[in-house]
């Protein structure tokens, strides 16, 4: 080998840099919309996704301001193009130019989702945030999940509260409720799963390297539809890496979110 | 006017729009006067943060209209998580827009306003009395009819204002403090420095003037007002004060210190306690 420029001490890729490219691919061919991450992992992806394959994204400073650069997670921008607050970010989501990643408390095999409390709702064990935009992000613009932790509790038969709405509960509820639905996948430290299948479930898609589909499996409280092959989520360039590791997230915050 | 002027309008069963967002410019200093007060049975309508809390572990609210309520930084009000697992009020749960929607109804005087958001969640089956409304046009879609959420009274807080009920924000965001009193019958401002009305316009330009006279009845000064939530570009959220409340009201013994401390006196009394918080902490 005469290659010299391939570094090998490098330290390997972490499953929190695959959750980050995983999120950042959601992004992919989504043009120029809002990206609206929430979680550190999303928020390093689609900043990622918007340095790279995405150029046209549109990000906020977590506030009211739309950046015009990509300042390290946690910066303020050096560059502002726009003004987003609250009102008008509620407006945009109507328009469905916005591609949302939200957190999930417990998600279904129909993609339903909840975040608002635990148990029955008139006095629940368990209150959570509350249903916040939920509703209204999953009948008028793409949502996509986000678990940073794939357990049973979280991948749940029933949820106790739907907050955001899955595939059988919009088709039940007719032409309004689809019109504008749409759930293009679920990115958890496991793997990037999603919804094509015939009935709409949730299937796995790929795994992070080092997961099994056993793994997967027990950590899931309902039967995953599951390929016969079952491909790994791809590695990220040497690029992607050096923007990840030294230009979004020097601090190392996935880890946070993300263990190794 | 004064903070106790402005709870000594109010009355017990009424129903209170409160603006900001979160932890996010919260009339809190109005907040720490109904505290005082004997007001009780209130109906609440609010983008929840510690102005719900608080309200909450007072026992002051009979029923809550809301999406959430979170201190931002913190993501779960620790009163109002409490209150809602005691089952201390009444909930009406609704989407983030669907209360701009029901806020914007008032402010025109309508019933309702048609939104997409809400069909198909669960927000329609916990709020058994929403309807849904069919266009009349070739689509016949079927849409939410937010109703109205028309308020007694509204209680805001900004940045500046004149004597007068002129209100200016100065930070990114005006939230919704503009619709919460243009959908309430009387409304009341207070700022961290009421200016003359000339005096408005010296370094921001006139679409950071939020609020018209027409629609407030009440102004009051209070600086730091909005203590602990954010008011930038006067204060930031006072992030340290918040963890303290925070872990004070997880725990029976140290809510009562807290109580003790803080919200026994009035606003003056709390701002020096606030103060000697930080000196201990430093």
């Amino acid at each position: 080998m005469s290659g010299t420029d391939t570094p090998t001490t490098a330290p390997a890729v972490t499953r929190a840099e695959y959750c980050v490219l995983a999120c950042a691919e959601a992004w992919r061919d989504a043009g120029e919309v809002l990206a609206s991450p929430m979680g550190t992992v999303p928020m390093i992806g689609a900043r990622l996704a918007r340095l790279t394959f995405a150029p046209d994204l549109l990000l906020t400073d977590g506030e009211a301001l739309l950046m015009g650069d990509v300042p390290a997670v946690g910066a303020p921008p050096g560059v502002v193009e726009g003004w987003l607050p609250y009102r008008q970010h509620l407006a945009l989501v109507a328009t469905g130019r916005r591609h949302v990643m939200m957190g999930a408390s417990q998600l279904d095999r129909h993609g339903n989702q909840n975040i608002s409390c635990i148990g029955d709702w008139r006095r629940p064990t368990r209150q959570l945030l509350g249903v916040r935009g939920a509703p209204v992000n999953t009948l008028n613009n793409p949502t996509s999940y986000w678990v940073p932790r794939h357990s049973p509790r979280v991948f749940v038969e029933r949820v106790d509260m739907v907050c955001g709405v899955g595939h059988d509960r919009a088709e039940a509820a007719g032409p309004s409720a689809t019109r504008y639905h749409r759930l293009p996948g679920v990115i958890t430290d496991l793997g990037v799963f999603d919804f094509e299948t015939p009935d709409r479930v949730m299937r796995l898609r790929s795994l992070h390297p080092g997961v099994t589909v056993e793994q997967v499996r027990e950590a899931t409280g309902f039967p995953l539809a599951v390929p016969e092959e079952v491909p790994y989520t791809r590695d990220p360039t040497a690029e992607e890496l050096r923007l990840i590791r030294e230009e979004i997230d020097p601090r190392g915050l996935r880890d946070r979110e993300v263990r190794a | 006017m004064t903070a106790e002027e402005v709870v000594g309008r109010l009355r017990s069963g009424m129903t209170l729009g409160i603006g900001g967002w979160g932890s996010r410019r919260k009339p809190m200093a109005l907040v720490r006067a109904l505290l005082r007060s004997d007001l009780t049975d209130l109906t609440v309508v609010s983008y929840g943060g510690p102005d719900v809390g608080l309200l909450a572990a007072a026992g002051k609210i009979r029923k809550l209209v809301t999406a959430f309520a979170t201190l931002d930084s913190v993501p779960l009000e620790p009163h109002f998580v409490a209150a809602r697992q005691r089952g201390a009020f009444e909930l009406v749960e609704l989407d983030e827009a669907m209360m701009m929607w029901g806020l914007t109804a008032a402010v025109h005087r309508l019933p309702f306003m048609p939104i997409r958001a809400g069909i198909a969640s669960d927000v329609m089956t916990v709020n058994p009395s929403l309807r849904t409304i069919t266009s009349p046009y070739a689509d016949r879609e079927e849409l939410v009819a937010v109703p109205a959420l028309r308020l007694d009274a509204a209680l805001v807080h900004l940045n500046r204002a004149d004597a007068h009920g002129n209100g200016q924000y100065l930070g990114h965001d005006p939230y919704f403090d503009d619709l919460f009193c243009e959908a309430a019958d009387t409304a009341y401002v207070s700022c961290e420095r009421i200016v003359e009305t000339s005096d408005l316009l010296k370094d921001a330009g006139p679409q950071t003037l939020l609020l018209k006279r027409a629609f407030v009845d009440g102004v009051v000064e209070t600086p730091n007002g909005a203590h602990f939530t954010s008011c930038a570009p006067d204060h930031d959220r006072d992030e340290a004060f918040q963890r303290h409340y925070v872990a004070a009201a997880r725990d029976p013994e140290a809510w009562r210190e807290f109580t003790a401390r803080f919200l026994s006196g009035d606003e003056d009394a709390y701002q020096a306690a606030v103060a000697a918080f930080h000196e201990e902490e430093a």
